[in-house]
């Protein structure tokens, strides 16, 4: 076992467990009907240790994170709750995640979140009281000190297994591997990172990553993701924050021949995930399959990953309560 | 090219101009004090305020920490995000809100690069922001130390060197 059981989750067991792990964006839905989220969760088959619940990603709403994670939990699968800075202060967010917490919810995903202006509803305001990093540290408050970041106490506290992201593809270069160990230092046990389409740039992220030896302190999950065609390719890299691919890969998509284009998103989708295992400090896959999601089996199986492991729970320890070590 | 940007893009001789006002302002303590922190914050907030928003495009927050990201104002990324760069830097290196414009935490490693004193306080990490701080006089709240309180839960990791930055490769 790699490391000390947080919340002892499936996708942190897997995980600890030393294996290969793999999880998947679940695209919430536009509507109030808890079918909608059961049936995206059939169409992946069970392929995954995880499902990331997004929260409302590039600034457009759907149904809630924490409302999607609890569904899933309650299918007895293993949520990823995501959370954005964007659309909530310190109040509303650690509300949130003891509630998440009390629905199952056992991962959470900390981001500053895509701007409101990457949305369909730009004029709203922006809240970004936090950032990642203030967020990560203040749920690691919450899960190891049982208290709230004020100091107020908590008569139980949640508990979580941390994940944050990272952008190896996004400039200032250098600064990134700098800025993944912020992360785990305020409270990061597994990263995800951006689609990946570029193996060179990642493989000269994780020589970085491993000389600071940041592979042992986090788990880091490299994110991959199939592309319908050339032309959606090039509609994500233009419109979606961070997302860098390569005229290589354009050209590969659009050069296949018309019906055969997913096929080869596809297949590019597989090749990166068995490149990337290659790589010294990868431990996982996370596959962002946007509208694709029924590929997710075949993208699992394609790429050797299926079937998936079975880790059999342990006991986590209850933290107690700081109350009465001298706080207020 | 304007003054602020101009002088944005010398940050060792703002660094020095910072360590020289930081001590003439611990000099004046006593005297400040004496005459009572709340009245002098109204009397330099105002100067404060359009002399750094001339040079740094500040946004008063009130708890300034530009030594620490690289002379850059923090507080001026559309996401006020005081541990930056956030993944959605474009290609040519400019904001994901604001094309036109270079992102400011971008702008702030480079210019940490250059800096003296305290250019590897980059890689520390900023505790969440004070809003009740904003408007307010920078330098006062730095006599007083409320710029440096943080919430009960974050005592004792208030910023955290990660590692020295000179220990990597650039």
């Amino acid at each position: 076992m790699i490391g000390e059981m947080k919340a002892g989750t499936n996708f942190e067991r897997v995980l600890r467990a030393g294996h290969f792990a793999v999880t998947a964006e679940l695209g919430p839905p536009d509507s109030s009907n808890p079918a909608d989220v059961l049936h995206e969760i059939e169409v992946m088959g069970g392929a995954v240790d995880a499902y990331n619940a997004t929260d409302a990603s590039g600034a457009h709403c759907h149904m809630s994170s924490v409302a999607v994670s609890a569904l899933t939990a309650q299918q007895g699968l293993d949520p990823i709750l995501q959370i954005s800075c964007r659309d909530k202060n310190r109040i509303a967010i650690q509300g949130d995640v003891l509630g998440a917490a009390a629905l199952g919810v056992g991962n959470v995903l900390c981001l500053t979140g895509d701007d409101v202006t990457a949305g369909d509803q730009p004029q709203a305001k922006r809240v970004f009281d936090f950032d990642c990093m203030h967020l990560l540290r203040t749920l690691r408050i919450m899960r190891d000190k049982s208290m709230f970041l004020s100091g107020r106490p908590l008569t139980t506290a949640p508990k979580l297994f941390l994940g944050a992201a990272s952008n190896p593809f996004a400039m200032p270069f250098d600064f990134r591997p700098i800025r993944l160990a912020k992360k785990i230092e305020a409270g990061a046990d597994f990263i995800q990172t951006q689609y990946c389409f570029d193996i060179p740039r990642l493989k000269e992220y994780m020589k970085r990553v491993v000389d600071m030896g940041l592979h042992e302190k986090a788990f880091i999950m490299v994110g991959v993701g199939p592309m319908k065609g050339g032309r959606s390719a090039e509609f994500i890299r233009k419109n979606v924050p961070g997302v860098r691919i390569p005229d290589a890969v354009v050209d590969r998509l659009n050069a296949a021949p018309k019906g055969k284009k997913a096929e080869e998103g596809k297949k590019i989708c597989v090749e990166m995930i068995q490149q990337a295992m290659e790589i010294e400090g990868i431990s996982g896959a996370h596959i962002m399959a946007y509208k694709l999601e029924h590929q997710v089996p075949d993208i699992v199986k394609e790429a050797g990953l299926w079937p998936r492991p079975v880790v059999e729970p342990v006991e986590v320890a209850e933290q107690l309560p700081v109350a009465s070590n001298g706080q207020g | 090219m304007s003054i602020g940007s101009w002088l944005r893009d010398h940050p060792r001789m703002l660094e020095r101009a910072y360590g020289s006002t930081k001590s003439l302002f611990q000099k004046l303590d006593p005297v400040i004090k004496r005459i009572g922190y709340e009245r002098v914050n109204r009397w330099i907030a105002g100067p404060e305020d359009w002399s750094k928003r001339l040079a740094f495009d500040c946004k008063m927050c009130g708890q300034c920490v530009l030594h620490s990201t690289g002379m850059t104002c923090s507080m001026s990324c559309p996401k006020n995000l005081r541990n930056g760069a956030c993944g959605g830097v474009r290609e040519n290196g400019h904001c994901e809100v604001k094309p036109e414009m270079r992102c400011v935490w971008v702008e702030a490693f480079e210019r940490s690069e250059k800096m003296g004193e305290w250019g590897q306080e980059i890689s520390h990490i900023q505790p969440p922001v004070n809003r009740q701080l904003e408007g307010t006089s920078a330098w006062v709240n730095m006599l007083t130390g409320v710029d440096k309180e943080v919430p009960k839960g974050w005592v004792g990791i208030n910023t955290i060197p990660v590692l020295e930055k000179s220990g990597g490769q650039s």
